[in-house]
Parts: C-alpha cells; structure tokens; sequence
C-alpha cells in the first residue's frame, strides 16, 4: 500500500465514532424532505418499504431507499442479500409483494410500460446474443428502441467500447471482459435516464475491471443516473454517491463511502511469527495492551487503532520483548467487517 | 405498427439463429424423409393394399408433411427456452417491447423455416415417385393449410419453451403430436385398426389436418374435414396463443430472481 493511500486510509478511520441517527438516516427521506427535494430535482429511484419472498423465504423485508437523479447508487451486499430481487423489482422483471417503488417518477407496479422507456437494465450474466455478431446485437437493440440510424449507433459504440475490429465476428467467440463491454454498449442504446447493473465487474480480471470503472463513471459524468450492485466495498467506494447496505433483506446501513467506512472495525494489524515461542511471547507481551486474536497458526490480528502512532507504539513494544515477527500487514477492511461489526451492534442492542 | 415492426425485429433475429444453425434444419428433415424411404420401400408393398386406387406415396405425403412440422416446431420451443435460460429474454422484457412482439417473433421464424423443411421434404417425395393431381388453386390451398396448421402449433411450441425448465426438455411435447400421427389416416387407413383405437383416431386433431391436405393433393378438392380441420387449427392458434402470453409473464419472472 502506498504511503499516501495509508494516510488517507487512517484519516477516514480515525473517527471511529458514530451516531445512530446518521447510520439509519442518511437516506431515508422523511415526506417533508421528499417534498423539498422533488421542488429542486426530481429524485431518479424512489423506494420504500419494499418487500418479497418466494415461496415463504422472506428476502426482502422492508427495503427504503432513494437515489437523486444524476448520481451513482451502489447496492452493497453479499451473495444471497436480495440485491438482484431489487433490481429485479425496479426493472419491472418481478413484482413486490409490499411497499412501493417509483422509477423516473413512475410506479413500478403501475406503470411498468413508462418504466420501461426509462430504463436499461445490464444482468449479472451478460445476456448478449451468442449467435449474432456484436454489430447485429447492437443493431437489434438499436431497433427495438426505434432509435433513427441503428447501423450507425451501432458503428460508434462498437468505437467507443473497443469492440470495432471484434463487430462481425460472432459473440461465442468473445472473452468474458468483450462480453460485458458489449453487454453495456447494448445498454447505453436510446440513451435512457437511468442505467441499471447488476454485479457489473462480477467475474473480469482486474484490467477489465478497471475499464468497466472508467466506462460507469463517463456514463455518470453525462448525467446519467447509475444503480449498481456490488459485493465489493471497494468498488462502492470508487464508484458510488451514495451506498446503501443491503442485509438479511433491509438496508442496515447507506450513506457515502466516508460515512460507511466510519461503522468498520479499524486499525487492524496482522503478524505472523516464526514459531510457537515467539508467538506466545508476543501475546504475553501484547495482551494487556491490545486487544489480541490468534488466527491461524502463527498469526495474530491486534487491534492497533488507526493512527501511525499506534502502530509505532506495537513495534516498540514488540523490539522490547526481543520479539520478530517474521510478516506484518495491515488487513483493509472489508464487506464482512462491515457486516461483522453491524450484525454485532444489532445483538448488543438486543 | 410499431408491434408489427418490433415482431419482424425479432423474427429477423431468430431467422439468423435458425440460419446459423443449418444442422437444425437438416435434422428436422431427415426423420421425415427417413420414414417416407421406410414406409414407401419397406412397408409400402403390404400397405399399399390398403390403400385402394391411391399409390401408397401419394397416400403417405401429407402425413410426412405433417410430421416435418412437428418435428420442426421442436426447435423454436428449444430456442424460446434457451433465450429464457441465458437471461436475454429478461432484457427484452425490460425494454419497450410488447410480449406479443417478443414470441410473435419466434413463431413467425419457426414457420418460415418449417415451411422450407416441408418444401425440402416434399422435393424428396416427388423425386420417388409422389404425383399430385391438384391444380394451382388446390397447391396455394394446401400450402395456406400447412402454414396455418405450423402456426397453431409453433403457439403450442412457445407454450411449452416458456413451460419448460431446461431447453432440454422443451421440445418433448412433440413426442406425444409424433404419436399422434402414427394413431391416424397417416399411414395406413383407421378402417384396419381395433374398434377403440379406431374411435379415438378418428376423432383427434391430426386426423381432419391429414385427410384434407390429401385431399386437396390427391382429388384437388378440400373435402368433407376441411371445416373441422381449420376448426382444430384455429382453436389450437388461439388457445395456446393466449395461454402463450399468459405464461410468458409468469414464466420470465420466475426465472428472475
């Protein structure tokens, strides 16, 4: 990690404080705020209360949220947490079971056809033509979006993804990295306000990963309003506005990245040791001040705090028991903190 | 017209997959004609006697023509299920695009190739001997037959793609349509079968449609079943057309999950 990164890391976790009331109502607009908002703009997603299940399995059980036109929403949350049955809900593909969903300022429910001319939708899996060419994918969705020159919407997105020497060969033959890209250029077709998708990085190496960053933030830029879900934090955290956490069917978190990231667990340090000894005697020497876990063999995570001062503080005091670690490194929060440290908090309430 | 446009969007894409895929085609034809081969050559001297003034080539024709289409028809059920598999039919589902549209789409493809499958077939026929005496008129009815009756039943075909759980199995309805075609006039005269299988082929769908595309080949007259087999065609084109759209709102967001 670079220096500068660290720096900047541990100024975002210093404040390891935070209040409940900002945790549970950075989005959650109450009627008089919609009224104030929807006088300035118009927010892009409205959703509140929103519930689903299949088949008695609850997966989601009261879900709100908003997302201001122009911005980019990260749905945050694991495999199985219902952020596909959200989109899913919004895109007008399934139907709640309660609650209400607006999309552009039309119900889901209600006017679905309205819906639909407002929105694009990118699936998890991209759901391209296998058998067509990349140029007669675009050129399907081109007329079926009736835009004025299919065949010439079609030459300048296959430019503008990288796709141009690719455009008559056969989708079967693409990598998963040309996949998504046509995926996407298929989406940005009839230019609709509001640009769904759906685990979009979810399987691309790490350059293709970058590329498709770029291409969400060029989209934003042009005003485009962006939901997109995500299991990554770190994707939220260079991509999104706003970030709503999405668990066990509600949303236990959401705000900005800084905001979120003030609810993880920080300063965590990992050390390994060369053996049994040396680990003992760090853990004699280390326990009284710090909080200490043994994970693995022979390691150890300490909890430090955040600051550099901290972690100076843990070397000194190692160097004076005459104990090497043999590796160190600082763990970077992730997901699973996140989840860890809220599902704790909501047990410690109880 | 909008809708009109979208379907031929989407019939022109599936005619691509369809294209692409020229060993669909070939299967579709090559039961057909093995069996026209086996029943002319290998059965066709002991049925033949049944078939009175008839040549039994000319007598069995319709009926293969009839099992080219079902056994076309396979395949758009297959395709239709496979689109829903891979998630493409959700993306269509949420764009602006009418339902009728998306599956109008598939059916038209499936019955322009079926038809170029019957021609394919009833090429062979002729190449072994089937003569027709029918006229202009009788061949233009005869083909407005077999493109309503691959149309009434692509609709089943859609039905049971949007049915099915895997594209595997999608095409297994046409099994029980094959049987069908065994259990009537196709091949040998109902008069020879037992009285309760007799009874049962005389009254079921395939019966009417074959006897009146012979007729109208061998006598160049629609005959006496005409109504009731258009009755059947469009009573099944309706049915399952509505069931169709129906299902297909059901049956794609069951998938999205």
């Amino acid at each position: 990690m670079p220096a500068g990164e660290a720096t900047l890391r541990s100024e975002i976790f210093w404040q390891n404080d935070y209040d409940t009331d900002s945790r549970y109502g950075m989005s959650i607009a109450t009627s008089s705020d919609i009224q104030k908002v929807s006088n300035r703009l118009q927010p892009a997603i409205v959703v509140r209360q929103l519930t689903k299940g299949f088949k008695n399995n609850p997966v989601l059980t009261g879900v709100d949220f908003t997302v201001e036109s122009g911005t980019i929403f990260a749905l945050l949350g694991s495999n199985g947490a219902g952020k596909t049955t959200t989109i899913n809900i919004l895109t007008t593909l399934l139907k709640a079971d309660g609650g209400t969903a607006t999309v552009n300022g039309f119900d889901v429910a209600e006017q679905p056809a309205k819906v639909r001319q407002s929105i694009s939708l990118t699936g998890q899996f991209a759901a391209v033509d296998d058998v067509l060419t990349a140029r007669e994918n675009l050129e399907l969705i081109g007329d079926l979006r009736h835009v004025n020159d299919a065949g010439q919407t079609a030459t300048e997105l296959l430019a503008k993804f990288d796709l141009a020497e690719a455009a008559d060969r056969r989708v079967a033959t693409f990598s998963g990295g040309m996949r998504r890209r046509l995926d996407i250029a298929m989406s940005l077709i009839g230019d609709s306000p509001v640009v769904f998708l759906d685990e979009p990085t979810t399987g691309l190496d790490p350059e293709a990963r970058n590329e498709m960053w770029q291409t969400i933030k060029t989209l934003a830029h042009h005003g485009t309003t962006i939901f997109l879900t995500t299991q990554y934090l770190d994707e939220a955290d260079e991509l999104a506005d706003t970030i709503a956490l999405l668990h066990k069917g509600t949303i236990v978190a959401s705000g900005t990245a800084r905001e979120l990231k003030k609810l993880v667990p920080s300063g965590l340090v990992e050390l390994s040791f060369q053996n049994e000894q040396q680990l003992k005697a760090a853990t004699c020497a280390l326990d009284n001040q710090y909080s200490v876990t043994q994970n693995g063999d022979l390691t150890l995570t300490v909890v430090v705090g955040d600051h550099v001062a901290g972690l100076a503080e843990l070397f000194i005091r190692l160097r004076d028991a005459q104990i090497e670690p043999v590796d160190f490194s600082q763990r970077v929060p992730t997901l699973d903190d996140v989840f860890f440290k809220l599902t704790s908090d909501t047990q410690e309430g109880n | 017209m909008r809708t009109i446009k979208d379907t031929w969007t989407m019939a022109k894409r599936s005619l691509r997959h369809i294209v692409r895929s020229p060993d669909t085609i070939i299967t579709v034809v090559l039961m057909p004609i093995a069996m026209l081969l086996l029943f002319v050559y290998v059965f066709g001297g002991a049925l033949g006697q049944q078939t009175g003034s008839v040549k039994y080539v000319d007598f069995i024709t319709p009926g293969i023509i009839v099992m080219t289409v079902i056994s076309g028809i396979a395949y758009a059920a297959f395709r239709l299920s496979n689109d829903i598999q891979k998630g493409i039919i959700n993306r269509f589902r949420t764009m602006p695009v009418a339902p009728s549209s998306i599956l109008g789409g598939q059916a038209a493809s499936s019955t322009l190739s079926n038809l170029f499958s019957s021609l394919l077939v009833l090429a062979v026929a002729l190449a072994i001997g089937f003569r027709s005496g029918a006229g202009p008129l009788d061949w233009l009815m005869f083909a407005g037959f077999v493109t309503l009756f691959t149309l009434a039943t692509t609709w089943m075909a859609i039905f049971f793609g949007l049915l099915a759980k895997s594209a595997e199995g999608a095409g297994s309805f046409s099994y029980i349509l094959l049987l069908l075609i065994f259990i009537s006039p196709s091949f040998v005269p109902t008069g020879s079968m037992t009285p309760l299988l007799r009874g049962f082929a005389d009254n079921q769908p395939i019966t009417p449609i074959v006897e009146t595309l012979r007729s109208l080949l061998v006598t160049g007259a629609a005959g006496d079943k005409a109504w009731i087999a258009l009755a059947w065609c469009i009573g099944i084109m309706v049915v399952f057309y509505l069931g169709s759209l129906r299902l297909y709102s059901k049956r794609t967001m069951a998938t999205a999950r």
